[in-house]
């Protein structure tokens, strides 16, 4: 159906050939040129080389609107809805319906309704505004919007990286739709676990250049797919656990921890060495238990203890002070400073230390990050590059550095790994496991289930804001929280 | 474990998500000449020139002389000593619409009857003191409302915009008050080494505010609250306390605008400094400052100062008119802004 071989400035040869009515999987580490090559199928980037055939036709995208005339549309990563207009509004953005100058809102909302009838969620009110939907439901819109060009190809860059289990499925079910119609679809992504559920066939990119094209999900092993992305074989991809010194000191002790209408009654302790996990879904209350001990949210209840110093409550620059750190959900918006470079956001926590009376010391700043981008292999390795210009793993690296400088003791890890490459992945795995061999405590929350009870040592299962069950980590897994997770949400 | 890319590939090959933003841009070593912050002020730099230029052939002899470049100076001192302290609050990712009247009110405050009674019996500096202290004081309030009453800056020094004003005239009652200690008149039309107090002040003020922007921590968080408040909160940076001095600070230097009206002028009136405001805000973003904030230099709003306080000289060398003035000033904001969005601009975003 469609071939592209291209040499735009990240691609160095790429072959990729997309049949109707098949799920075609892009696979790749974050900078082996995934988003190059979607945005040059989308028409933002001209291939300087090679050729697009089309339905059997050499054609050219010379821009978004030709893709889209040809029949190809794209979901980028970043949702690229406007939230404060309704469901209809955003579909037809750009094209509204319209006589003699005025909209048609009427027709607008008859076949909105359609199109999400076609996706299976004929039950959001097309006049709603964008803003007050979930993720996932964006997501639903931006595909609804696609869907309303006569399009045969459909580009979804990374989909499932902001919709947690059951949405994922609810994406997959609309994924089969799409190609039960005859539509074909490129998928991306690089959780491995969803190309065996979803995908047909597999083409790998490494670097710019394609290392496998075409091959079909079902005969091809995961450690295969691995080595191709990585050129390496990942043999244990959790570090092994390190058994807790019998004697080891609760580091961290929370209490009777609560968020009016957001979770009640939450008591952890985490010990000097030990990764405590917070395993559950979207919505649960994970990232805000995590928020509250970190004094970014105000507790309206219970108390949070650093080695038997009781924090206030609400105060972030107590927390830092006590030695606690917190990486974020949202490491750009939230984390990073991107235009700063690497080693002002490396200091950016322990800034007095790096500086005389008031006065920036510069050098040793770029001196401790040198050390910390050798410890880390953090990459490029130069301290004076502007945070923006890393890829997601590194980003990581340069907020767990900014802790350990700070000679944070508490490490607070909100979605670690999120849009972090498999590799990278790995190393960032090892980083969490030194650290708290190293004496830290660290709690952990992420969406992946798989990943929480790889690392922890302890699990704490949250649903509806409430902690179900604490419980060492080997003595659960993934099917059995989901178990508990679906239990407590019904009682 | 390693990265799979070796360093030196890391370098050359644009990541997707990362490293693509750099690669068009550095297509065009103009482009990135100009996108950096020496380029920009070397943008700064033709203008003044251009403009020296213009004033040398349309008023021979009279413009090019060291005379008319320390008025040109004169006149750039007042509004460039809050423009200094204006930047680091618009990097910051404030705004600080009040300075005018906080510059009146401070003015008026200090030739107060009672208080130049005050300085008569103790010494002059008790009424610059005390003009200090009241444009502190009002950056205070604007500070505290901002960063503790979670109101947009716009708003909270709108409201010291008129609220300042009023008071002033309240305090004046409509009459313009004059100092009258010899003292300080003597010292603030006092030249040192040729020079004007009054550029003395401001030049002290830019090295001072270059310094605090560029080698404390006080201007490192500045930059990173600009950049990012929420990654700067949650990095323990009490952000709120920070926001919260820079309009102290920006205060304060409307206080020093208001002694140097008294210095210039010798007359407190609640009319000093009106409309001052749109001058400073004008030269800070001249100057290269971003409104949203994040990124800026003292030493870029110290060319646009220049800028606008040489073409005001040009035009009245030449006999034209301040409302032809005002629209060359207002071609000149245009201008400058768009040539600073086409040359810094971020690849892809349009």
């Amino acid at each position: 159906m469609a071939k592209a071989f291209s040499g735009v400035h990240a691609l160095r040869g790429v072959d990729l050939r997309v049949r109707a009515g098949e799920v075609h999987c892009v696979l790749g580490q974050n900078g082996a040129g995934k988003s190059t090559l979607i945005k040059t199928l989308a028409g933002v980037h001209r291939p300087d080389a090679g050729e697009i055939l089309w339905l059997g036709e050499t054609v050219e995208i010379a821009d978004p609107d030709a893709a889209i005339e040809l029949g190809i549309a794209t979901m980028y990563q970043e949702l690229d809805v406007v939230d404060g207009l309704t469901i209809a509004e955003n579909i037809f953005l750009g094209h509204e319906l319209s006589r003699a100058g005025f909209t048609q809102r009427g027709e607008a909302a008859r076949r909105t309704t359609e199109l999400l009838r076609r996706l299976g969620h004929a039950n959001l009110p097309p006049h709603t505004e964008v803003g007050t939907l979930s993720a996932a439901n964006k997501q639903i819109v931006s595909m609804a919007r696609a869907l309303s060009h006569d399009i045969k190809l459909i580009i979804m860059d990374e989909p499932s990286a902001v919709l947690d289990t059951e949405e994922v499925k609810n994406l997959f079910a609309v994924v089969r739709e799409l190609t039960a119609a005859g539509i074909a679809v490129v998928y991306i992504t690089h959780r491995l676990e969803e190309i065996r559920e979803i995908g047909d066939r597999i083409t790998v990119l490494k670097d710019g250049r394609t290392t496998a094209v075409g091959l079909p999900v079902a005969d091809t092993p995961t450690a295969e797919l691995i080595r191709l992305m990585t050129g390496r074989d990942i043999a244990n991809v959790f570090p092994e656990r390190m058994p807790i010194e019998p004697g080891a000191p609760v580091v961290l002790d929370v209490q009777g921890l609560g968020l009016a209408g957001v979770f009640a009654d939450v008591s952890f302790t985490v010990r000097a060495g030990e990764v405590v996990g917070l395993a559950g879904l979207v919505g649960s209350g994970r990232s805000e238990i995590l928020e509250t001990v970190y004094g970014a949210r105000k507790a309206s209840e219970g108390t949070v203890r650093v080695r038997d110093r009781t924090l206030p409550r609400g105060s972030v620059h107590a927390a830092v002070r006590a030695g606690v750190g917190l990486s974020p959900e949202e490491r750009k918006s939230q984390g990073l400073v991107l235009d700063e470079p690497i080693f002002v956001n490396i200091a950016l926590a322990s800034m007095t230390r790096f500086a005389r009376g008031g006065f920036l010391d510069d050098r040793a700043a770029r001196r401790v990050a040198r050390e910390q981008i050798d410890a880390f292999e953090l990459r490029p390795a130069d301290p004076d590059r502007p945070a923006r210009t890393l890829s997601g793993g590194n980003q990581q690296k340069i907020l767990l550095a900014r802790w350990l400088v700070h000679g944070t003791t508490v490490l607070l890890l909100d979605e670690p790994t999120r849009g972090v490459d498999v590799g990278a992945r790995a190393e960032i795995y090892a980083v969490i496991r030194d650290l708290a061999a190293a004496g830290n405590a660290v709690v952990i929350v992420s969406s992946e289930i798989e990943e929480v009870l790889g690392l922890a040592d302890t699990v704490l299962v949250v649903a509806d804001g409430r902690i179900l069950r604490t419980l060492p980590a080997h003595q659960i897994d993934e099917h059995g929280v989901l178990d508990l997770v679906m239990k407590g949400t019904a009682a | 474990m390693s990265e799979p890319t070796t360093p030196t590939r890391a370098r050359t090959v644009p990541a997707e998500a990362g490293m693509a933003p750099v690669s068009p841009s550095a297509a065009s070593p103009l482009r990135a000449f100009f996108a950096g912050s020496a380029g920009r002020n070397i943008g700064l730099v033709i203008a003044l020139l251009v403009m020296f230029i213009v004033g040398a052939i349309t008023a021979p002899g009279t413009f090019l002389t060291l005379d008319n470049v320390f008025v040109i100076l004169r006149q750039a001192s007042i509004v460039g000593v809050i423009a200094v302290a204006m930047t680091l609050v618009i990097i910051a990712g404030g705004i600080d619409l009040s300075v005018g009247s906080v510059t009146g009110l401070a003015s008026v405050v200090g030739t107060l009857a009672v208080v130049q009674d005050l300085a008569d019996s103790m010494h002059w500096i008790v009424f610059v003191l005390l003009a200090l202290a009241v444009g502190a004081v009002a950056g205070l309030i604007n500070g505290v409302v901002i960063a503790y009453g979670n109101v947009v800056a716009f708003m909270a020094t709108l409201a010291m915009l008129v609220g300042a004003r009023g008071l002033a005239e309240i305090l004046a009652e409509r009459r313009t008050l004059v100092v009258q200690d010899r003292g300080f008149i003597t010292f603030m039309n006092a030249n040192i080494l040729g020079v004007n107090m009054l550029i003395w002040i401001f030049l002290i003020v830019a090295v001072l505010g270059w310094v605090l922007l560029n080698r404390t921590t006080f201007g490192r968080r500045t930059v990173a609250i600009g950049g990012n408040r929420e990654a700067a909160r949650l990095a323990g940076i009490d952000v709120r306390r920070h926001v919260m001095w820079l309009y102290v600070l920006v205060g304060l230097a409307s206080g020093i605008a208001g002694v140097m009206f008294l210095g210039r002028t010798t007359a407190g009136s609640s009319t000093n400094g009106q409309l001052l405001e749109l001058d400073v805000i004008a030269a800070v973003v001249v100057g290269g400052t971003l409104l949203v904030g994040g990124r800026g230099t003292i030493t870029g709003t110290v060319f646009g100062v220049l800028i606008f306080a040489t073409l005001t000289n040009v035009f009245v060398q030449n006999n034209l008119s301040s409302s032809v003035q005002a629209v060359a000033k207002g071609v000149i904001i245009v201008v400058a802004v768009l040539l600073q969005q086409r040359f810094s601009r971020q690849p892809g975003r349009r």
